[in-house]
């Protein structure tokens, strides 16, 4: 078996792959199913059904992406300049830290200035976090992979001995966890008594700004230039490094970001449990996007969709609510072999 | 070997209308060609005719679409590419398939024995492989390591690779290209030595001058076509080179230069290695409406001289001095600054972004200046009309500046990379290989570029191993040997089997005290 590139892939073949991907996953999620002997039509009806197929569903599926746009957006950014940020789940951590350091009445300000004062700094303590390992990388050639994705063990150790210290509210019963936000530094919901909150306006906007940034900006163009060809930008004269610097800043903050509105948005504080993972996640909604910050808006909603629908899905099927990772992985490696074959053709002698 | 068959009759390879197309393509069309026992035959076409396509086909890599091909007498197996090596095909790519860190005796093993061997029985290989360099004369020590191979030495492996594995027939893909001038002599006694031994060649080459000194038949491709067949001894280098473009070839006419300032200067500078020699106190002047060329053997400092003077590597010791005043610090940034044209080696690696557009690409020298971006933000109709400018005055096909810059022919991308290196004007230009696998069309456009950049007066570096191209160009030439530079020599001094002399580091020391 041999693979021909294509010379250019027809608009048809950009259709019918994607959707290929989409039957294959639903194919393949389908077996399992059947082994855990339930009816495939009855468990994909029950999860579309606990994702979508209610106001509640829909409010639940939304609030579950919004996390993740960030997550997704800081992997894309970095992914696309060729930093492998690992380490969203450390950054959007020490987002949520520093949410809880100045919101939990340290500031005395009307919402007005405390929630971007206290964004800013978020965004700015997940951008630090980020800056060590990219100046490693850029000074050193240290692999950012190990130090990114070492740092979230670090991170999560240090959040851990916070929220036992100094953080530990005193109220809580002797829980690891942080007081409440004061009430100013809260994000407003966005319906009356549903949990969908301010922060997923905030992720849309965050993903339009990006994709702004990707493709009118000089910086997006220095990031892609150094993403798809490291040493012909150098050779033109962008500035490598600090192009790296610049993108590991960017990349830290979005993630921060998702810390800052989990906290602020939702939770109202901080704990060890804050994060199930998004920052992992963000990596596997960003390849599913491409790259494309836009795209990381459908496919953080279509991740989050199937989390939340599996959850309900199992409540009532009686199957194990881990078929959503098993979907989840399954479509990003069809979707990721899909892509391929728009872009080569297999010849099979 | 066995003189009982009559060599005009017996063909070891057939290809009998072979058709292959890609899409709308046709990348061959019903192309035929034999080979006889015992004979060299070249392949001669530019790029994109579809020599490389029709190897491919013969080697499994494709399966045509029309078409059969026999070797020995027996209908090869379409689309396997162990067909081809069972049958003694072997083949001799220009980039070579070695393993860096193996020795030479377990490059050629590798492949030959099972896997599950415990030895690779390297002791009858290495006599073998003497054996067989002494028969061919393939001069090259089986123990020693790959990356200590000059690449003629390289060369000889493979070939040698080929023989081991009982190759009948050889192919070699522009084999020259890499080559000194005596380098290549040596091959074409090697090819004599394996054709009188019985054995046959397919010569594949855009070099008129050596398809004419060793194939006995000239088999022409042009456009995926057969634009002629001759024998070597009946047809005329013109006659094969208008079959070759189809048409006229066109010509650049040089005149006698006329020299202004030193414009660039590099003043015992050292710096470390770029893929072979160090730096070594060069020192050199360019002037003003000239053409200085720099010859050499691959590996000896070119690459890291051109990358110093294009800003990407620093220099350990010495002065870079630009338009008279020395420059204090020095990168591709100061470089662009100081009104430097630059045409790196590797279009693909340094010069173009291959997954970006013409557009994107086109601007990358200059996106900072207010021409192209206004508080940040990238004026890409701005960009992209400079980018329809260039494709207009330079010639290039693409079908927009939307193109994606990988899906354009080398010569295109280049012809990008001039438009790209060009703007403005420069005064000081740096042209590093920059015909390099490309058309005889394309090479006359790069060549007549040159030429009238410096004839209004800039300074021009032309780096390239091509002696002819250095020869026909160059105002003056100095010769580069483990980096260091040899006397400049004014156009005509020196004849080429001087300059390779001096390429091979003969007398390079005496004189090198005059070039300071």
């Amino acid at each position: 078996m041999r693979l021909e590139p294509r010379a250019a892939s027809s608009a048809t073949a950009t259709v019918v792959w994607p959707v290929a991907a989409i039957a294959a996953t639903i194919l393949i999620s389908s077996v399992l199913v059947m082994i855990a002997g339930a009816s495939p039509f009855t468990v994909f009806y029950l999860v579309f059904k606990g994702a979508a197929g209610s106001q509640f569903a829909l409010v639940e599926t939304l609030t579950r992406a919004t996390p993740l746009i960030f997550t997704g957006l800081a992997v894309a950014v970095a992914f696309r300049a060729r930093l492998w940020n690992i380490g969203a789940e450390a950054q959007l951590y020490l987002g949520a830290v520093m949410t809880v350091v100045l919101g939990t009445g340290a500031v005395a300000l009307p919402s007005a200035g405390l929630i971007p004062l206290v964004m800013v700094a978020a965004m700015l303590t997940g951008a630090l976090a980020l800056l060590g390992p990219a100046i490693l990388k850029t000074r050193f050639g240290v692999d950012e992979v190990v130090t990114t994705l070492l740092l979230n063990f670090i991170v999560l150790l240090f959040v851990s001995m916070l929220l036992e210290g100094v953080l530990k509210d005193p109220m809580g019963l002797g829980w690891p966890q942080s007081r409440r936000v004061v009430s100013e530094a809260q994000l407003p919901r966005l319906i009356q008594g549903k949990r969908l909150h301010f922060g997923f306006v905030l992720a849309i906007v965050s993903a339009i700004v990006v994709w702004v940034i990707m493709k009118k900006t000089v910086l997006g163009y220095e990031m892609r230039a150094v993403g798809h060809n490291a040493e012909a930008a150098r050779f033109a004269g962008i500035p490598v490094n600090r192009v790296i610097v610049k993108t590991a800043l960017l990349s830290g903050g979005l993630a921060a970001l998702a810390g800052f509105s989990e906290v602020a948005g939702l939770k109202g504080n901080l704990t060890l449990d804050l994060s199930p993972g998004y920052g992992y996640t963000g990596i596997v909604v960003a390849m599913l996007a491409l790259l494309n910050p836009l795209g990381v808006i459908a496919a953080a909603i279509f991740v989050a969709g199937i989390f939340v629908g599996a959850d309900a899905m199992s409540r009532s099927a009686n199957v194990p609510s881990y078929i959503a990772d098993v979907m989840v992985a399954t479509s990003l490696l069809t979707m990721v072999t899909a892509i391929m074959l728009m872009r080569y053709r297999v010849r099979w002698r | 070997m066995e003189p009982k068959a009559k060599p005009e009759a017996e063909y070891v390879l057939r290809l009998d209308g072979i058709t292959k197309r890609f899409g709308a393509l046709v990348a061959n069309d019903a192309i035929t060609l034999s080979l006889r026992r015992g004979e060299v035959v070249a392949l001669l076409g530019e790029n994109g005719a579809g020599k490389t396509t029709l190897m491919n086909i013969l080697f499994g890599h494709y399966t045509a679409d029309e078409g059969r091909i026999e070797a020995f007498g027996a209908p090869l197996s379409p689309g396997d590419p162990n067909a081809a090596l069972a049958a003694g095909i072997g083949m001799v790519h220009q980039h070579f398939t070695l393993a860096d860190q193996m020795s030479v005796v377990e490059n050629i093993v590798l492949g030959t024995r099972p896997l599950w061997s415990f030895n690779l029985g390297k002791a009858a290989a290495r006599e073998r492989i003497r054996a067989l360099s002494a028969d061919y004369g393939l001069e090259v020590d089986p123990d020693r390591q790959i990356s200590d191979l000059s690449v003629g030495e390289r060369q000889r492996v493979e070939i040698l690779k080929a023989l081991y594995r009982e190759a009948r027939i050889l192919i070699l893909d522009e084999p020259t290209a890499v080559l000194t001038p005596m380098e290549t002599e040596a091959l074409f006694a090697t090819l004599k030595k394996l054709v009188a031994a019985g054995l046959s060649v397919i010569f594949i080459s855009h070099k008129l001058g050596e398809v004419q000194s060793v194939a006995d038949r000239v088999v022409v491709l042009r456009g995926g076509k057969l634009a002629g067949e001759r024998v070597t001894s009946e047809a005329t280098r013109r006659e094969l080179a208008e079959l070759m473009v189809g048409g006229q070839l066109p010509v650049n006419e040089i005149g006698p230069p006329s020299p202004g300032d030193v414009l660039f200067e590099l003043r015992n500078v050292s710096a470390r290695g770029v893929g072979g020699s160090a730096l070594n106190k060069v020192s050199m002047q360019l002037r003003g409406g000239e053409i200085t060329g720099l010859a050499g053997i691959s590996g000896n400092g070119q690459a890291a001289l051109a990358a110093l003077m294009a800003g990407t590597l620093d220099a350990r010791e010495g002065e870079i001095v630009v338009h008279g005043a020395a420059a204090r610090t020095w990168s591709p940034r100061a470089a662009l600054d100081n009104g430097l044209g630059r045409i790196p080696e590797d279009r693909h690696a340094t010069g173009m972004i291959g997954d970006m557009s013409v557009a994107e690409n086109v601007i990358s020298e200059a996106y900072r200046s207010p021409r192209f971006s206004r508080f940040g933000f990238l004026d890409w109709k701005a960009a992209e009309d400079f980018a329809s400018g260039i494709i207009k005055a330079y010639d290039v096909k693409c079908p927009s500046p939307d193109a994606r810059v990988r899906l354009l022919s080398g010569g295109n991308m280049q012809k990008l990379i001039l438009g790209r290196a060009l703007d403005g004007d420069p005064d000081i230009i740096l042209a590093s290989q920059p015909t390099r696998g490309l058309d005889v069309g394309a090479v006359a456009y790069v060549h007549a570029r040159l030429i009238e950049a410096r004839d209004r007066g800039a300074a021009v570096l032309l780096i390239s191993e091509d002696l002819d191209e250095i020869q026909t160009l160059s105002d003056r030439i100095v010769v580069m040997h483990r980096g260091q530079l040899s006397a400049p020599s004014e156009r005509g001094e020196l004849s080429v089997m001087e300059l390779g002399e001096l390429m091979a580091g003969h007398g390079m020391d005496g004189d090198h005290d005059h070039a300071a």
